[in-house]
């Protein structure tokens, strides 16, 4: 329904669906520079072939939902999924395990439970565990960061390419050639080998905070996260959460114990912390609305990102604190609402 | 009762309108833990008819002496009786499908789909069409166990009919390979939900098919 405009000086707030999406690519656009000078370019073929198919997804399932498909690509939900589907996944990754975490991604977390604005759980984490749990192997690949000292060898452009087609290497070039333990999976084998964190972090690999490479990545991402918060399209509460909930716990185990527990900064700094405070979290759709129920959500997940990265027996927890966290937004909204204007005021009259 | 004069309408009835697996949702613990494969959801299927049949039978032989405050409490003993020979019997002939089922083959005592026949059929019919319901809704349950594991065993291992010989004896069969890999969620707890979940949904789009086949206009 079209409603009349008066022409007195009213401007329009450009804030729909569209304009939100786009912006947060656009605040992606640094990070992904950053992921290809230190990972190499596979993170853009990642992108395309995630973009592919959560697009087509969402045409198809669009299609036979008999709702408009125009509108629903129009809106780049779909390709905000993607981006951040191409993030979670290793910069090496064959095309068809992007594929799967784009696919179960929009078709069974987004449009089987109604579609933008009904999913529960954030798509891109839903699809990424899937894959995270199918194929365990595949996301093992995390190409050795640039470094300026350390020579490993890197896949070209025509390599990657190969490997993202085909799943198969070059013979010359092995997994172990091209491949490193993340910082993260560093720092959880050897501090369960009894070795202290000083010594574990003594190394090229792990740079200053949370890994070479890694922390720069994380440093752009949270750029544009802070752009976002500028522009207002993210709400301040959620990230701080996640930090808090991320910091509080780590922080205190490493003031007690400084031998036995990893930083603070380099939990802050490496894996998908940033990502996630600015970026997964905040997802509109399946996050908590009230402010103060936005703060415990994300304090709810920054401490299980904690939790299973120092307890769990996966090296970074980020999908399973979203999703878990998504679980608990009903309850969490439910509880937080927000007083209604002169409630208690009311209340306090009436006893009195 | 309708269920001696129509036996072949009860029948469809328990395997289709009111299947205990599809309709009700009850048992939903072994049917989503052991339909790994084929063979494991046809074992357990094949004691849970055993076992439903045979319950049904003594519930409705002896409704008539039950009091009602206490009618609860002895239907779970006759059930864990009647698993209790069912386990031996697959641990005597069946060795290694008791061995894969593992704890399910006990834990059948506390199959709702079971109490729920007994309290709401055989305790108010007679001894014939209770047989008959046992048979049909234990085959219904069997039914749905042999479909979801022939489904995950397929998608998740790309075999058919792997390990029958905990059937049908001899060497380990490894099974039909129809892929070279598979998609191992499928095999994982969550695959079961939703191998579940895509049987229920096709159950209903069958019915709503026919529904308008038939001529009937849904009301939307």
């Amino acid at each position: 329904m079209e409603f009349q405009r008066h022409d007195a000086p009213f401007f329009t707030p450009r804030t729909d669906v569209a304009s939100i999406m786009r912006q947060v690519l656009y605040a992606l656009i640094p990070a992904v520079l950053a992921h290809v000078w230190f990972f190499g370019p596979g993170i853009l073929f990642n992108l395309i072939i995630a973009a592919l198919f959560c697009l087509a997804g969402e045409a198809a399932m669009m299609k036979i939902r008999r709702r408009p498909v125009q509108a629903a690509l129009a809106d780049y939900s779909a390709m905000v999924t993607a981006a951040i589907i191409a993030f979670a996944l290793p910069s090496l990754t064959p095309w068809w395990v992007t594929a799967t975490a784009s696919l179960f991604g929009i078709v069974v977390a987004k449009h089987l439970y109604g579609g933008l604005g009904f999913n529960v759980f954030n798509p891109a984490m839903a699809g990424y565990v899937v894959v995270l749990i199918a194929f365990p192997m595949d996301l093992n690949l995390w190409t050795a960061p640039r470094m300026g000292d350390i020579d490993y060898q890197y896949p070209t452009l025509l390599e990657t390419i190969r490997y993202t087609l085909t799943g198969v290497l070059p013979s010359d070039l092995g997994f172990d050639a091209v491949s490193r333990a993340t910082p993260l999976d560093q720092v959880k084998s050897g501090l369960s080998n009894m070795r202290t964190f000083d010594e574990i972090h003594n190394n090229p690999m792990m740079g200053h905070f949370g890994g070479r490479g890694w922390e720069w990545v994380s440093n752009f991402v949270a750029l544009g996260g802070i752009w976002l918060l500028l522009k207002k399209i993210i709400r301040w509460q959620i990230p701080l959460g996640v930090l808090a909930g991320l910091l509080i716990p780590s922080g205190f185990l490493y003031w007690v114990d400084a031998g036995v527990h990893a930083s603070p900064g380099f939990y802050l700094f490496s894996g998908a912390t940033m990502l996630c405070a600015f970026f997964v979290a905040t997802d509109p759709v399946s996050a908590a609305t009230s402010p103060k129920g936005r703060l415990i959500y994300g304090f709810g997940i920054g401490f299980m990102i904690y939790a299973v990265r120092r307890w769990g027996s996966y090296a970074d927890g980020v999908a399973f604190a979203v999703l878990l966290m998504n679980l608990a937004t009903p309850a969490i909204d439910y509880l937080t609402r927000p007083r209604i204007v002169g409630h208690r005021k009311l209340e306090k009259w009436r006893q009195e | 009762m309708s269920a001696t004069r129509k036996p072949m309408a009860a029948l469809r009835k328990a395997l289709w309108d009111e299947n205990p697996g599809l309709v009700a949702l009850l048992g939903l613990c072994p049917l989503l833990a052991v339909t790994s494969t084929f063979v494991n959801g046809l074992g357990l299927g094949i004691a849970t008819i055993l076992v439903l049949t045979c319950s049904n039978m003594l519930v409705s032989a002896s409704r008539k002496w039950l009091r009602p405050e206490i009618r609860i409490p002895i239907y779970v003993l006759i059930i864990a009786s009647l698993v209790t020979c069912v386990e031996l019997l697959f641990s005597a002939y069946f060795p290694a499908l008791d061995r894969s089922l593992g704890i399910f083959i006990p834990l059948i005592v506390t199959n709702c789909a079971i109490i729920a026949r007994a309290e709401i059929f055989a305790s108010k019919n007679p001894v014939t069409p209770s047989i008959i319901d046992g048979i049909g809704m234990g085959a219904g349950f069997a039914l749905l166990l042999c479909t979801i594991g022939a489904f995950r065993e397929l998608v998740g291992q790309g075999t058919i009919l792997s390990r029958l010989d905990m059937f049908i004896g001899g060497d380990p069969i490894a099974g039909f390979l129809v892929f070279d890999s598979g998609f191992l969620l499928a095999i994982l707890p969550p695959g079961a939900f939703f191998s579940l979940a895509l049987a229920v949904a096709a159950k209903n789009t069958i019915d709503r098919r026919r529904k308008r086949a038939a001529g009937f206009r849904l009301s939307i």
